[in-house]
């Protein structure tokens, strides 16, 4: 909402300074976003000297003149027939940029260079004459700016309104929350016309056939109107809140809709069939031209002001091409109306056709101030227009929107805002903006809120009003009353703080990817058919392609993620992200979130360390990293075991483990598929690990149980076996620790060899098993005959071999 | 014969002053005490001397041995303290065997600053589902559908029913659904507006408050929320409360923090107001209450929201918010 000073200062006398009225309609809840002078676009615009005028060359009708600014002459073709010679007129210099939105520049007109351009007051919308160049007083000093020649300024404040104040949307909405600071009052235009009955019956009629979506429709008419130009006064009204005028019945009715705030439409009478005006819905799939040209589709539930015969307008939102006021038009039925706000926002939704008129109705508008406005527009369009106002008014008003006071308790007024006003201080300050207050009883008032006010229904809201009069800045500050009982964070988010914790420990950065990704995904990942992380939640209104369905796996954003790094050359990453991902019940239903833990190692490690020899990153690297993960956080029973060729589709197969705590699957870990690496661009190879935070966080263990450190020395024994490829290592240790030898203390892999006096398709493993007893000594051969047991175990149970 | 022990002593003595460096001492403690060290030969040969002077070699023997003993321990002590030689030293500015540095995202670090902050004050950590129910999002939050109040969330849709949350506020329905007051909570977490540009991204976090007692007031929302700017800005940052609009306060207010880049002055990051808008909040609706089955005249509340994103850039500096989900490695390895 645009708010100029000059307009503003009709409605009351302006005492304070544009900056101090923009901060404190700032601090009373009406944001300012910015203070402007309106005449801006005058700074390149100088008092210029016509020193001489010479005929163009070329053009009988244009002249050539030497215009001095003072230090400089400027060469300038001007075709107005008044330019003489020593005459001062405005100089537009290059560069400026006209209301109309043409730029100045420097030009050749007819062979000829104009450096500038001597301006008419129509040109520089300073006033209508479009006749000639502006003829100033000869006493102004020369090339001085012409804002400051003719004292043009006019600063203007653009308010950022909230939706709650529509009553703002008006000029003397502000003027009243103006008067409010200043502590003076808002002088009302002209009161309402006399004759409320009369002829105007005998030649039109409205019928509501829908009292819902119309509350109210009132109606007035004037004939042997003149359609032409607005005066300027009121040209320049609207150009100082940035309206175009267009002729003078729609530039009243923008004039009446910017002061008051109720939106009004003026149809050519003679263009209404029947002459008569029927208000009701539209039918489905009916077609309608709006003043804009453009052909809309019309709904069963929108609203259309019709006429005998046919739709007009689309009630509150936009009028109709077959009814618009014309250069021929003599009659003009003039609407002011109450629309449904529900039913005008659905409809400006449906069409994506929001105007200054909806924005109003959707947001409420006085119910009680139709008549004002019509009046107003009525008035100035006899005035104005030199039309005759036909006798009496029409004014449906079905539904009646009702007021009622509201009951406001001053202790608990002062409770809830922490104040301690009396009575007599709430009721000056609620005064202040015109709303009625009785006091009932000593505790209690009666507030008669004001119809334009439709925000202000209960007792919170008149609390509102009175924190804000008061000043928010006035109310002291206190302490809430702290609860006795400590708070504990919740054990997700203690969880999720030390994973991420020890994953940064362990050298990962994080990383927050958006949650939603590109369709394409899950075949980039090669995912099944029938994998649930297909079930993709669609969003309905995506930004853009890359951002259609919400993610079902964390892994796209990562290697995305990798990508942008590799095109910045960082080519040694190690980087993980928690966040939840999204598996669809379909659109009606929440999804089911799923919080999810992933990350992603690639490239070399030791990079360039004098100390190390740099090698790439492998499997074992990341897989280093989530092992000293879960046991940090004492995850029971936690198992890397091979992930059936068949279940890999983003991760590379017989180079991918499944997690398992237990039997739970946690994850996966593996190389990343390069296929997937292709899909997604990747010149280099990455690991990947993925973990499901929701099955994992439960299992995290804190408690600690204190043994006794052992008395006794242990005895270390190793021993090596030749076993098929196949079998897994892991299986082989927990074999013998399944054995369940007391005397077994711990166990090791130390060495794996795979080559030279090696059959094919086996390895050779070999492992240290620690033996400790808690009451003696270990002799050696106390454990000779455990180590055989074990020894015949692991030959039997897995086909195994010593070495030769 | 042997020397005679005297002369070994001195001999001794001069070798010993010769030595400059541990190895050295150590050699020549072996060379005079070790097991065939010249002390020890002389000893062991006493029997060769005529029986008469054996026991005063024998003392004089021992004497000597004592006192070299000691001689040795003393310069190797004085040797191991002085300055060691020029090829005995290693260059200590090498790089060590450092672990990879790993870096947490800065919205995590500013999200557990507030989190941390709230909790110390008493407040409850809630979190929930970011893929929500129109009641939840907005209905229950007195916004009603076809309310031009939605249009002050741009909104991401799944159905008519299903959003993708555009606050975090549906946590303060879930939890007072569930619980009776007194509540304190906070709710952490990621929103969707459908918005991008220079200032907006479509995805961001973040951290609602809601606290319901009986006998809240404004001036408790004001201390509460002063204690927070107090505490993750600097105890000197002004504030300023402005009345505002959400439809589920009511009185509603925009928290202003004079602005912590030129302390008011006006500056780029401030659009020259001196100002910057960092929260947003208000006394609960009765409206809210009311849908929570709370008893508005007994219980008053108020509830607050702030953008995590906006207070890591003033924070950090950080000037583009399209940063923090671009992922760079050049950007994330500053924090």
């Amino acid at each position: 909402m645009k708010v100029s000073l000059s307009w503003l200062s009709q409605y009351l006398p302006v005492e304070m300074t544009v900056a101090d009225i923009a901060e404190a309609l700032t601090m009373a809840g009406l944001e300012v976003d910015s203070v402007f002078d309106r005449y801006a676009y005058l700074k390149t615009v100088r008092v210029g000297r016509v020193a001489a005028v010479h005929p163009h060359p070329n053009a009988d009708k244009l002249k050539l003149c030497d215009v001095t600014i003072g230090d400089r002459t400027h060469r300038v073709v001007c075709g107005a027939p008044n330019v003489r010679p020593d005459m001062l007129a405005p100089l537009a210099l290059p560069g400026t940029l006209f209301p109309n939105g043409l730029l100045l520049e420097q030009s050749v007109i007819r062979g000829q260079t104009s450096e500038g351009m001597l301006c008419s007051e129509g040109e520089l919308e300073l006033g209508p004459d479009r006749s000639g160049i502006m003829d100033l007083n000869p006493e102004l000093a020369v090339g001085i700016p012409l804002t400051e020649a003719l004292n043009l300024h006019d600063p203007v404040i653009e308010i950022d309104l909230t939706p709650n104040r529509p009553d703002c949307l008006s000029l003397l909405g502000i003027a009243r929350e103006v008067a409010a600071i200043q502590k003076n009052r808002v002088t009302y235009p002209e009161e309402r016309l006399s004759g409320d009955t009369g002829e105007i019956t005998e030649k039109t009629s409205v019928t509501i056939e829908d009292p819902g979506h119309c509350p109210r429709y009132a109606a007035r008419l004037v004939e042997g109107i003149t359609i032409g130009p607005s005066p300027f006064w009121l040209q320049d009204r609207l150009l100082s809140v940035g309206l175009r005028p267009i002729n003078n019945i729609v530039d009243i009715t923008n004039f009446v809709m910017m002061e008051t705030g109720q939106p009004l439409h003026a149809f050519d009478f003679d263009h209404l069939e029947e002459n008569r005006i029927v208000i009701r819905t539209a039918d489905e799939g009916e077609k309608f031209t709006t003043l804009d040209g453009k052909e809309r589709i019309l709904a069963s539930d929108m609203l259309m002001i019709c006429d005998g015969k046919k739709p007009v307008a689309v009630g509150g939102v936009m009028g109709g091409l077959n009814s618009e006021i014309e250069n021929t038009t003599t009659r003009v039925l003039i609407e002011s109306a109450y629309f449904d706000p529900v039913s005008i926002r659905r409809t400006a939704k449906r069409l994506g056709l929001g105007t200054d008129a909806s924005h109003r109705f959707e947001r409420g508008v006085d119910p009680d101030g139709t008549l004002t406005a019509l009046d107003r527009a009525a008035r100035l369009m006899v005035e104005i227009g030199g039309g005759v106002l036909v006798d009496g008014l029409i004014d449906e008003r079905p539904k009646i929107i009702e007021n009622r006071p509201v009951t406001l308790s001053v202790s608990r007024t002062n409770r809830v805002l922490g104040l301690e006003l009396d009575a007599d201080q709430i009721a000056d300050l609620l005064r202040s903006i015109e709303f009625g207050v009785e006091k009932e009883g000593s505790n209690a008032l009666k507030v008669t809120v004001p119809s334009f006010r439709v925000d202000v229904t209960r007792s919170e809201d008149l609390m509102e009003e009175v924190a804000r009069l008061w000043g928010y800045n006035r109310i002291p500050v206190t302490s809430p009353a702290m609860p006795a009982e400590a708070v504990r964070p919740t054990r997700r988010m203690t969880a999720r703080n030390r994973i991420k914790d020890l994953m940064a420990g362990y050298g990962f950065a994080e990383a927050v990817n958006y949650s939603f990704i590109d369709r394409g995904a899950c075949d980039k990942l090669q995912l099944k058919q029938d994998d649930p992380r297909r079930r993709l939640l669609e969003i309905l209104n995506p930004l853009t392609e890359e951002q259609t369905v919400m993610r079902t796996s964390l892994i796209p954003g990562l290697l995305e993620a990798m990508g942008r790094n590799l095109a910045w050359q960082m080519r040694n990453l190690r980087v993980f992200e928690v966040g939840n991902t999204f598996i669809s019940n379909g659109r009606e239903a929440l999804p089911d979130e799923t919080e999810m833990m992933a990350g992603l190692l690639t490239g070399t490690i030791h990079e360039g360390a004098w100390h190390t020899e740099e090698r790439p990153a492998d499997f074992f690297d990341l897989k280093g990293n989530i092992e000293a993960l879960l046991n940090a956080l004492s995850i029971p029973d936690l198992r890397f075991t091979a992930m059936d060729d068949k279940d890999c589709s983003y991760t590379r197969p017989g180079y991918t483990a499944r997690i398992l705590a237990g039997d739970q699957a946690l994850g996966l870990l593996g190389e990343v598929h390069p296929a997937t690496l292709k899909a997604y661009d990747l010149k280099q190879t990455a690991f990947i690990v993925e973990l499901n935070l929701d099955r994992l966080i439960p299992l995290i263990s804190d408690e600690k149980q204190g043994r006794p450190i052992p008395r006794f020395p242990s005895v270390a024994r190793d021993i090596t076996i030749i076993v098929d490829r196949s079998v897994e290592a892991d299986d082989l240790l927990r074999s013998v620790l399944e054995m369940d030898e007391e005397l077994v203390e711990d166990i090791s892999l130390f060495d794996l060899y795979e080559g030279e006096n090696i059959p094919r398709g086996r390895k050779s493993v070999s492992f240290r098993i620690i033996y400790r007893s808690a009451h003696e000594t270990l002799e050696d051969e106390a454990v000779t005959g455990i180590h055989q047991r074990i020894s015949d175990m692991l030959l039997k149970k897995y086909n195994a071999a010593f070495p030769t | 014969m042997e020397k005679h022990i005297e002369q070994i002593r001195i001999e001794a003595f001069q070798e010993l002053g010769e030595a400059s460096n541990p190895e050295q001492i150590k050699e020549f403690s072996v060379r005079y005490l070790g097991r065939k060290g010249a002390i020890t030969r002389f000893l062991r040969n006493i029997s060769g001397l005529p029986p008469e002077e054996r026991p005063e070699a024998g003392r004089r023997a021992n004497e000597v041995k004592k006192e070299l003993d000691a001689a040795v321990k003393s310069a190797l002590a004085a040797a191991e303290s002085g300055p060691p030689a020029a090829e005995d030293r290693i260059d200590v500015s090498l790089p060590g065997r450092t672990p990879p540095r790993g870096h947490l995202h800065p919205l995590t670090r500013i999200t557990r600053e507030i989190c941390d902050i709230f909790t110390r004050l008493g407040f409850d950590v809630a979190e929930g589902p970011e893929v929500e129910s129109d009641y939840y999002n907005f209905e229950a939050l007195n916004i009603p559908k076809n309310h031009p109040a939605r249009d002050m969330q741009d909104t991401f849709y799944i159905s008519d029913n299903i959003v993708l949350r555009t606050q975090t506020s549906p946590m303060q329905i879930r939890v007072m659904e569930n619980s009776a007051p007194p509540v304190r909570i906070i709710a952490p977490g990621k929103v969707y507006r459908c918005d991008s540009d220079l200032t907006h991204t479509p995805m961001f976090h973040q951290v609602e408050g809601l606290l319901v007692d009986e006998k809240v007031s404004f001036g408790d929302l004001k201390g509460i929320l002063t204690t927070f700017v107090h505490q993750i800005f600097d105890p000197e940052t002004s504030l300023r409360f402005r009345p505002s609009f959400f439809p589920f306060t009511e009185p509603s207010a925009e928290v202003d923090i004079l602005c912590v880049m030129c302390r008011g002055k006006g500056c780029r990051v401030c659009s020259h107001t001196g100002w910057l808008e960092v929260l947003g909040s208000g006394m609960v609706h009765p409206a809210v209450f009311e849908n929570v089955g709370y008893d508005t005249s007994r219980y008053t509340g108020f509830a607050f929201g702030m953008g995590v994103e906006r207070i890591a850039m003033l924070k950090y500096g950080i000037d583009d918010i399209r940063k923090y989900f671009e992922n760079d490695f050049r950007f994330l390895r500053q924090f």
